[in-house]
């Protein structure tokens, strides 16, 4: 009996990194980053799971080895001890230094991506110039672009709903805002989150690497239909962008006679 | 008659200051007890025992209507808005298929009644009720009435919360975290109706209740202990329901406090947590709820969440501290060895319960918080991870050269030892602020609490169980029915939440009725239905713990005062206990943690024994 409770505590360390090695196959893996900090971000988050799997398998094992061995039948009595102050010092210490290490190695990856200050300056778009105001409501994404004047808030202003049409290698720069309750930003090929707050105005920034078209989902529970709050963000080329937008003015201009009606 | 309940007995705790036992009054009023009928010895009882086992009952009640709702959860992730077979009777508008809004309901309340109404009492009703007098030697609670009420301020808390199940628009659907606008807008969500406002009444009742339990905790604790019963000679356990008592008497006033404030927004508009300028639903919020004339606003949602995590942050490890002491003590006992640096143990779990204050922010990382929080808040949730990593080494040093006995108690706290690893190292990645942005609000999260409240807390309650069930009813339970209700309830666990990890990598976020509705998530499908098929086998396990719990409180094998060779105070009272504990005198020489001493030629030196 204390083989196989011993195996059972075993195979946690032993299958727990299997199925992680197995990921890639599953498709259980990070979906494809296209975003220009999504890269750090996957790093930061593999650091992490080397450091956690060392320790992960080595206690792991310690455990079912501990529970192997000394459940053997002994005739004498137990080890006899209350504890180590050396070894106490050595297992504070260590993971003492690992741990922050670990959250100061966070530090500047955050501070490029969330703070203000860092913001994108010099390119098109920047927290006064911003691409687009995006509003979550439920349970859908709307998406108004400045138009011609640069300037939200006035007559040429376009709308659009469900696909976020942005242009490819720029630094994009969109104020996100919320309409009745919590919404969050999620494109997972961006790893960029952010919640979308009733009453405030958030800007946010990324850098698509890649054309293509990615889900844009809802990440905070808004309601019933939550689950159906699906958008997508279509990255092409400049080019392309600009078409895009004057179709975009004319459709929205258009008085419905332009083609036939 | 109990010998210890009249004055005449030489009474316990004769030297020590206990409050009113001066008075022949009190005295005579526990003596009266005893000859009171059924329902003032089981039903209205102000013995701790009695109490304790209310909770641990009503708990257990709770944890199977809990895990129902996991069920049909686990149902819709893997076979979105199929029926569910055979129970079309109890959905007929939809012959059995959860509807979107019904799912919202279903993850709200499984996770409200698994956090409020069965782990936290379990843990401090029940085992905090049952152990602290008898591990402590004192003869009953300090205020055993006010104990009397604890329980039964839990009454108000049932009614509310089974009652909004019933009220138009279902129970509340805004999650366990309940943030507003969504929770307090009536036009919200249908669970924002009524259910809302019973899911804040119960809930504001759990909290009184909570609030009584740890008065008496603490004073019960730092007042009663036996003679020579020193702080530091205080089983882990003791310390653990301690600190935990302290952290609710610190941080319930605040959720207390923030739920008046989101039930007189919803009642009264008093618009604490409510913005201007809402349209919710093509409805102004305020015109609607309300009446035009009290159209106030104004207010922060950001607020609800700082108030809210500043409570249930802590809580987490209300929900684990006890559970860590538990396995201190039973870890100790069936290894036969000492505690591996009991100190150290006493100063983690307080620094745990410190450094718990001022870690909430980490919750909050994709809030629109300030971001210069999020790097204070990094850290300092970052270094929580040093503490439990202390306690993991020295259960490990403990283990380290013992004479292990592989009872089924001692199972599921080695199992503990092994899941909190998991649950506590994956807290890390949360932990980074960067990598946070992407895993926020993913499985990663499921699994990471799933891991450390179930896996980890839950199975300390099963090894309490199985541990203190002697001295509870006076029996074993059967050994080898508990080995296979361990077996399966190990592997089906880890098969059930260890893939949720590789979900949230993958990016699947939670609390979604339909995964497959999003393109990037078609491929997780087969997962889910693995997932989902594990946790109902491991749900249809747990009859082997209902069975053998039952039988054994009636016709399991009959045992003396100390089944184990324990060696702290409780298992010097008769198994079960009568009213008042103990029928001898006691007085402490030593710590509960002395097996395997080369001082005398049994293997453990019970707490009360002079050498």
């Amino acid at each position: 009996m204390r083989l196989l409770f011993s195996l059972m505590l075993l195979a946690v360390p032993i299958l727990g990194v299997w199925t992680f090695l197995k990921a890639d196959e599953w498709h259980t893996w990070f979906p494809q980053n296209v975003s220009s900090f999504g890269g750090e971000i996957d790093g930061l988050f593999n650091l992490i799971l080397y450091m956690v799997a060392f320790t992960f398998v080595v206690t792991e094992v310690c455990l079912a080895w501990f529970v192997f061995k000394y459940s053997a039948k002994r005739s004498d009595k137990g080890a006899f001890t209350h504890g180590s102050h050396k070894l106490e010092m050595i297992w504070t210490a260590i993971p003492a230094v690992a741990l922050l290490f670990i959250a100061f190695s966070q530090m500047e990856t955050w501070a490029k991506i969330k703070f203000q200050k860092n913001f994108p300056k010099d390119g098109a778009y920047s927290v006064e110039h911003p691409i687009a105001e995006v509003w979550a409501s439920q349970f859908d994404w709307r998406f108004r672009y400045p138009g011609d004047d640069g300037v939200l808030g006035t007559v040429d202003d376009l709308e659009t709903s469900f696909e976020f049409v942005v242009p490819v290698d720029t630094d994009v720069v969109f104020k996100l805002r919320s309409r009745d309750v919590i919404h969050s930003f999620f494109v997972p090929e961006f790893r960029l989150k952010q919640d979308a707050l009733p009453g405030h105005t958030i800007p946010v920034w990324f850098r698509a690497t890649k054309t293509g078209v990615y889900d844009l989902v809802c990440a905070e529970l808004c309601g019933w239909g939550h689950y159906k709050m699906a958008g997508s963000v279509r990255v092409v080329s400049a080019e392309e962008f600009k078409t895009r937008m004057a179709a975009l003015k004319a459709e929205w201009f258009s008085n419905g006679k332009e083609e036939g009606q | 008659m109990n010998p210890v309940a009249t004055p005449a007995a030489p009474h316990v705790h004769a030297p020590h200051v206990q409050p009113g036992e001066g008075e022949p009054g009190t005295v005579r009023e526990h003596h009266d007890h005893h000859e009171l009928g059924f329902l003032r010895k089981y039903v209205f009882s102000v013995d701790h025992k009695v109490i304790g086992l209310q909770f641990l009952f009503s708990g257990l009640v709770f944890l199977v209507l809990g895990g129902l709702m996991a069920m049909a959860i686990r149902y819709q992730l893997a076979w979105p808005w199929q029926p569910m077979p055979g129970l079309a009777w109890m959905f007929p508008a939809t012959g059995g298929a959860i509807t979107p809004e019904f799912y919202t309901m279903l993850f709200t309340m499984h996770g409200t009644i698994m956090i409020f109404f069965v782990m936290i009492p379990l843990l401090t009703g029940a085992f905090g009720n049952f152990l602290i007098p008898l591990m402590i030697g004192a003869p009953d609670m300090a205020f055993p009435k006010l104990n009397m009420l604890g329980y039964w301020t839990m009454i108000p808390a049932f009614f509310f919360i089974l009652l909004g199940f019933f009220v138009e628009g279902g129970h509340a659907a805004g999650g366990w975290t309940s943030y507003p606008p969504l929770s307090t807008i009536e036009s919200a969500a249908p669970g924002s109706l009524s259910g809302q406002t019973c899911w804040l009444m119960g809930l504001t009742w759990v909290g009184v209740s909570s609030m009584m339990g740890a008065v008496n905790y603490v004073t019960t604790i730092v007042k009663m202990r036996a003679p020579g019963l020193t702080m530091m000679r205080l089983p882990l356990s003791i310390w653990g329901l301690m600190i935990t008592s302290l952290l609710q008497l610190f941080a319930l006033p605040v959720l207390t406090a923030a739920s008046i404030m989101q039930l007189l927004d919803r009642v009264l508009n008093t618009g604490f947590f409510t913005p201007t300028n809402l349209l919710v639903n093509n409805v102004t919020p305020d015109s609607f709820a309300y009446g035009a004339e009290a159209a106030a606003a104004g207010g922060q949602p950001l607020l609800w969440q700082h108030l809210f995590w500043f409570y249930s942050h802590p809580a987490v490890y209300i929900l684990v501290l006890p559970a860590m002491g538990f396995t201190s003590d039973i870890l100790a006992v069936h290894a036969r060895k000492p505690i591996f640096g009991y100190k150290p143990m006493v100063y983690s779990m307080s620094a745990i319960a410190g450094l718990g204050f001022i870690v909430w922010g980490h919750h909050m990382f994709t809030s629109g918080m300030n971001p210069a929080l999020g790097m204070t808040f990094m850290v300092s949730t970052v270094m929580i991870a040093l503490p439990s990593a202390i306690k993991v080494f020295n259960w490990l040093g403990t283990l380290w050269g013992g004479r292990i006995h592989l009872r089924t108690p001692m199972l599921f706290a080695c199992a503990f030892v092994s899941m909190f690893i998991i649950g506590g190292l994956s807290g890390i990645w949360m932990a980074a602020t960067p990598v946070d942005i992407y895993i926020h609000d993913t499985y990663i999260v499921v699994a990471h609490f799933h891991y450390v409240v179930f896996a980890g807390s839950l199975f300390a309650i099963f090894a309490a169980i199985y541990h203190w069930f002697p001295k509870m009813f006076g029996r074993l339970m059967n050994e080898t029915m508990g080995k296979i209700h361990f077996v399966g309830s190990f592997i089906f666990t880890n098969t059930t939440f260890y893939m949720m990890h590789q979900l949230g990598v993958a990016g699947l976020m939670r609390r979604t009725a339909d995964p497959y509705a999003y393109d990037v998530y078609q491929q997780l499908q087969p997962i889910n239905e693995f997932i989902t098929l594990s946790a109902f086998c491991m749900f249809a396990w747990q009859i082997f713990f209902v069975a053998n719990f039952f039988h054994s409180m009636f016709w399991g094998k009959r045992v003396g005062r100390n089944p184990w060779n324990a060696a702290s105070l409780e298992w010097d009272a008769p198994s079960p206990p009568g009213h008042g504990n103990f029928d001898r005198e006691l007085k402490v020489y030593r710590g509960p943690y002395e097996f395997s001493s080369p001082e005398v030629a049994e293997d453990y030196i019970p707490q009360t024994r002079a050498l």
